[in-house]
């Protein structure tokens, strides 16, 4: 692939991001620019060997397709930037693709508008295992995104785990599962490790296994295709340690608790919106 | 003699001729594995009302224990625990003792206490049932004694599942069982009677609420009478979004599972409890 690829924003989303694109290794690093307000945070851009920079314009002056990494409240400000340092007009055609919790494809064309170049959007709720090429991209095309960019935009991101097409009312509901559950799910496995070190377990092996075992559960729900209740009444035999700590889950709301977490997340991820 | 299997009709007697005794009586003669006139129920001397309803069925009714046994290739003990042993005081002597199959219904006396109110040679099994057996929708669990057999295993089987269910289970099982399905119907009827009351609070009739409340209960478990499991016909029920989410949310909320897993254990904990001073 040859065209060059951007990220406004460099923070973690954007370097989960850029990681699982050189897991694929059919991006030239020297063909991606990243651009941040400071340049001590783009550092590990720089040691990887991406264009760095400080100006907002210059990449949209170079990429013809544009990842927008910023935090929701400084989108206007960083399409600002952009217009400070713009040379090209008029004629030019950019991607752009935005990451932006909350931020609709209205929105987005209304922000984007300003910028002299021809766009097109697409809308993705990314997550950081994209780093590692276990990831999720959930993504809506605007009807300006032709077939041909869904594709090579799919191929972009090939390294980085699953990338799928949906209708926008997902982005704020599974999209916030998805893009915030790594986190609740990290939590489940630090809990899991510290039960394990509470029984005698050195730390370190258990952290290890626990990640592994999240690792293995979630692939048999996606392999075998049986409901998760199936596969919990598989591992429990009647009257058996693993029944025991599932009473002990359920004592103790595990369900409802997990519930109200993406609850929580979907809530604030539609106030956040309406800002 | 004993018959092997139950292609023709048995005689069969019952030791204590109660509603159960009578719900059971009525089941196999429904199922054509009893004729009426081949069933004998011995009831209380007082217990008029029992003795009428057995000889409504066309089967005789009688007010001592001895020739139920007599006229009868298997039996039933059908009396309140508490009366088993004293009840086969009477039979421990008889001859016909010797080769009956006996099948208690008794709930929580093991089959080690029936064969030692027995002559040697009896074989006994044990059958918990529960009240919806009265319906023809139990949901029994038997075990065998020392002595019963493969075959007095399949006989007794047979002639539960002409109430409902039955499966053979391990006698340490019994208590979990008991806990479960013995004590099942009463968390059922909880749920039954909340539903109704949740659908009043929301401005329904309370029969009509009641109705309602009931027919789901068993519209949703015969659902799942072919398999499937229950987690996956939530889902079929829970659209995205919608109001059933909403209400299974509440009950998560407010640890319904752990209620309900709870309640079987601190059941079966106390039939462990209860039986041992009856067994003793």
């Amino acid at each position: 692939m040859s065209f060059n690829l951007g990220f406004i924003g460099g923070g973690n989303m954007s370097t989960a991001i850029f990681k699982g694109i050189q897991k694929n290794d059919n991006h030239p690093v020297s063909k991606i620019w990243v651009a941040g307000p400071r340049l001590n945070s783009l550092q590990h851009w720089k040691e990887s060997g991406a264009n760095v920079t400080t100006k907002n314009g210059e990449l949209v002056n170079n990429c013809d397709v544009i990842f927008i990494g910023v935090k929701p409240g400084v989108l206007n400000e960083a399409l600002m930037n952009c217009l400070d340092s713009l040379s090209v007009l008029g004629a030019k055609n950019v991607l752009f693709i935005s990451m932006l919790v909350g931020i609709n494809i209205e929105y987005l064309h209304k922000a984007i508008k300003r910028l002299p170049v021809q766009s097109s959007v697409i809308r993705i709720l990314p997550n950081t295992p994209m780093a590692v090429g276990a990831g999720s991209c959930l993504y809506t095309p605007d009807i300006n995104v032709t077939q041909e960019q869904c594709t090579l935009f799919e191929k972009l991101l090939e390294g980085c785990g699953v990338c799928e097409k949906v209708s926008e009312t997902l982005m704020d509901s599974l999209g916030i599962l998805t893009g915030c559950g790594p986190a609740f799910m990290y939590i489940v496995i630090e809990a899991l490790a510290d039960g394990a070190v509470k029984q005698g377990v050195p730390r370190a092996i258990a952290l290890r296994h626990a990640a592994q075992m999240m690792v293995g559960s979630g692939e048999m729900v996606l392999q075998t295709g049986k409901h998760p209740g199936t596969l919990k009444d598989e591992v429990c035999s009647p009257g058996g340690c693993t029944i025991c700590g599932v009473t002990a889950l359920e004592n103790g709301k595990l369900r409802a608790t997990l519930i109200s977490a993406v609850e929580a997340a979907v809530l604030k991820g539609k106030e956040m919106g309406k800002k | 003699m004993i018959k092997l299997s139950l292609k023709e009709a048995m005689k069969i007697g019952f030791i204590g001729g109660g509603r159960l005794a009578y719900a059971l009586a009525n089941g196999f003669i429904s199922a054509g594995l009893a004729k009426p006139d081949e069933i004998t129920a011995s009831c209380h001397p007082a217990d008029t009302v029992s003795a009428e309803a057995f000889k409504s069925l066309g089967a005789t009714a009688l007010f001592e224990n001895k020739s139920v046994v007599e006229r009868s290739e298997i039996v039933i003990i059908s009396v309140k625990p508490d009366v088993v042993v004293p009840a086969l005081q009477d039979v421990k002597g008889l001859p016909a003792s010797k080769n009956k199959l006996f099948i208690s219904v008794a709930m929580g006396v093991s089959t080690g206490t029936i064969e030692k109110a027995l002559p040697i040679e009896a074989r006994v099994i044990r059958v918990m049932p529960n009240t919806p057996a009265l319906v023809k929708e139990g949901a029994a669990a038997l075990s065998r004694g020392s002595k019963a057999t493969a075959e007095d295993a399949k006989i007794a089987a047979d002639l539960f599942r002409a109430v409902g269910t039955c499966d053979e289970v391990p006698e340490y099982q019994m208590d979990a069982v008991t806990a479960l399905s013995g004590s099942g119907p009463a968390y059922v009827y909880m749920l039954i009677e909340s539903l109704a009351d949740g659908g009043v609070r929301c401005g329904l009739p309370r029969d009509l609420a009641m109705r309602l409340a009931t027919q789901t209960t068993l519209g949703s478990a015969a659902m799942l009478r072919n398999g499937g499991h229950p987690a996956a016909m939530k889902d079929n029920v829970t659209s995205p979004g919608g109001s059933t989410a909403e209400g299974t949310y509440h009950l998560e909320q407010n640890g319904f599972r752990s209620a309900i897993i709870g309640a079987v254990m601190a059941a079966t904990d106390r039939c462990k409890v209860v039986n041992k001073e009856l067994n003793q």
